[in-house]
């Protein structure tokens, strides 16, 4: 009996990793998925009072110092406001004369209100479940969003009902970023420190970037064989460390994403237009 | 007879259990780790019914994270019908009788299903981090620990003492 167990598992393994994602146990696994659905919703549902007596708790733990840091960040975006308002409207104005055709903004593009119905099981796994798929319009390549409109990651599989989304914190994952106060460009990848740590590769010594600045999607390709996955000016995160060393050929930069992967219960996918989507 | 009674209860706590370990459970970490319920419950639930028992269990409950998570199908399944067999077979030998075998099993196995989903997840290409493993696994063993015991006297309550002739004494564990 045992024998026969491991021999399936083991057979599981190999035809999964064979076939393609339209393959036949790929199917049967979505249709499990399907199947599951209303109980994962329905346990989301039973433990939502405890999770959110948890998270008031758990909450209070780090205020003090989550208090302090965003005091900071509230003071540097009042500087930074005034400013901001005054370029946005002479950049309108500039915009209309020229008639400049700008890539649509993330703002006006559809979005699907989803909630995650399954979350990590092991520390490798970075990866979450949603409970709307193929038939709400969510395809692979679509960016996902947290309720604060933060990157949270993109769209890696999508069957009928539900779909999963690979976190930013996978090491298959790689954003096109760019720091907007400065310009520079680099791109977002998992730091493999933890779920608060990325890092922004490629950024140029002559490049500027300082801690506090926002990162955000810069819209371009990050492989010459992909189209960008986001589209430009999704927040992701803030600099929390930039370090130059003669050895390196770029900045090692440190970056703290605004999302918090470890708390997601419900997301946004951005339904992008088809020429944006991550297949060439 | 118990038969399909036993089998039918076990499938139902192991849904139970594992639909809730995906959905809630696994996204509340304490001190940086988070209980696997359905872990504890499969020690449990090997414990009272053996080795072949516990094997089935895990890879039904394997099969259903698998599924529910959409991840690699079988990984789960593997690990867990092996720690069911594992929990069984201690059971069935060293474990029968000790008041302490709960504890001792979740330990053990806590420990090894770490190291072995490591291992499995290299093996298939997945980007593992032992440093993020080791990390997490001190509180997710104190965690399962402390649940060990409520979850088999929960269990034991629901599925009962399985009466049935004693194995021969091997010295595994304990």
């Amino acid at each position: 009996m045992i024998v026969a167990l491991v021999v399936v598992c083991l057979a599981l393994i190999t035809v999964y990793f064979r076939e393609s994602d339209g393959g036949r146990l790929h199917g049967i696994q979505g249709v499990g998925a399907t199947v599951l659905r209303p109980f994962e919703i329905g346990a989301t549902h039973v433990a939502q009072p405890f999770r959110d007596v948890y998270g008031y708790f758990s909450d209070l733990v780090h205020a003090k110092s989550r208090a302090a840091n965003l005091e900071k960040q509230l003071n540097a975006l009042r500087q930074s406001q005034t400013s901001g308002l005054e370029a946005q409207h002479e950049l309108g104005i500039i915009r209309r004369e020229l008639h400049y055709k700008a890539p649509p903004d993330v703002q006006h593009l559809q979005r699907v209100n989803t909630a995650v119905i399954a979350q990590p099981v092991n520390p490798f796994d970075q990866s979450i479940v949603i409970s709307a798929g193929a038939n709400d319009g969510v395809r692979a390549g679509n960016p996902v969003l947290d309720p604060n409109g933060y990157l949270v990651g993109t769209i890696s599989l999508a069957y009928s009902q539900t779909a999963l989304v690979t976190l930013l914190t996978d090491e298959s994952s790689a954003v096109g970023a760019k720091d907007p106060q400065t310009a520079a460009q680099g791109v977002v990848k998992d730091a493999s420190g933890g779920s608060d740590s990325l890092i922004l590769e490629r950024v140029s010594k002559a490049e500027k970037i300082r801690e506090g600045d926002q990162i955000i999607t810069s819209g371009f390709k990050v492989r010459p064989d992909l189209s960008s996955l986001y589209p430009k000016g999704i927040p992701i995160g803030w600099v929390r460390s930039v370090q130059q060393f003669d050895t390196d050929v770029y900045k090692r930069v440190q970056v703290a994403p605004y999302a918090n992967f470890s708390k997601l219960e419900s997301v946004m996918v951005v339904l992008t237009p088809k020429g944006m989507r991550g297949l060439p | 007879m118990t038969w399909p009674i036993d089998e039918l209860k076990t499938a139902a706590i192991v849904f139970v259990v594992t639909i809730f370990q995906v959905s809630v459970l696994s996204s509340i970490t304490l001190f940086g780790g988070s209980a696997n319920l359905v872990l504890i419950t499969l020690v449990a639930v090997a414990l009272l019914r053996g080795s072949i028992f516990g094997a089935a269990a895990g890879f039904f409950a394997g099969i259903l994270i698998d599924t529910a998570t959409l991840s690699t199908l079988g990984v789960t399944a593997l690990l867990l019908t092996l720690a069911g067999y594992w929990t069984g077979r201690y059971a069935e030998t060293t474990g029968r009788d000790r008041a302490h075998a709960p504890l001792v099993a979740v330990a053990v196995i806590t420990l090894l299903y770490a190291v072995g989903e490591l291992v499995l997840n290299y093996m298939i290409g997945e980007d593992v981090s032992p440093a993020a493993a080791f990390h997490a696994l001190p509180p997710t063993m104190l965690w399962n620990v402390l649940l060990a015991v409520p979850v088999y006297a929960l269990c034991r309550r629901l599925l009962g003492e399985r009466t049935g002739e004693r194995a021969r004494e091997v010295q595994f564990f304990g």
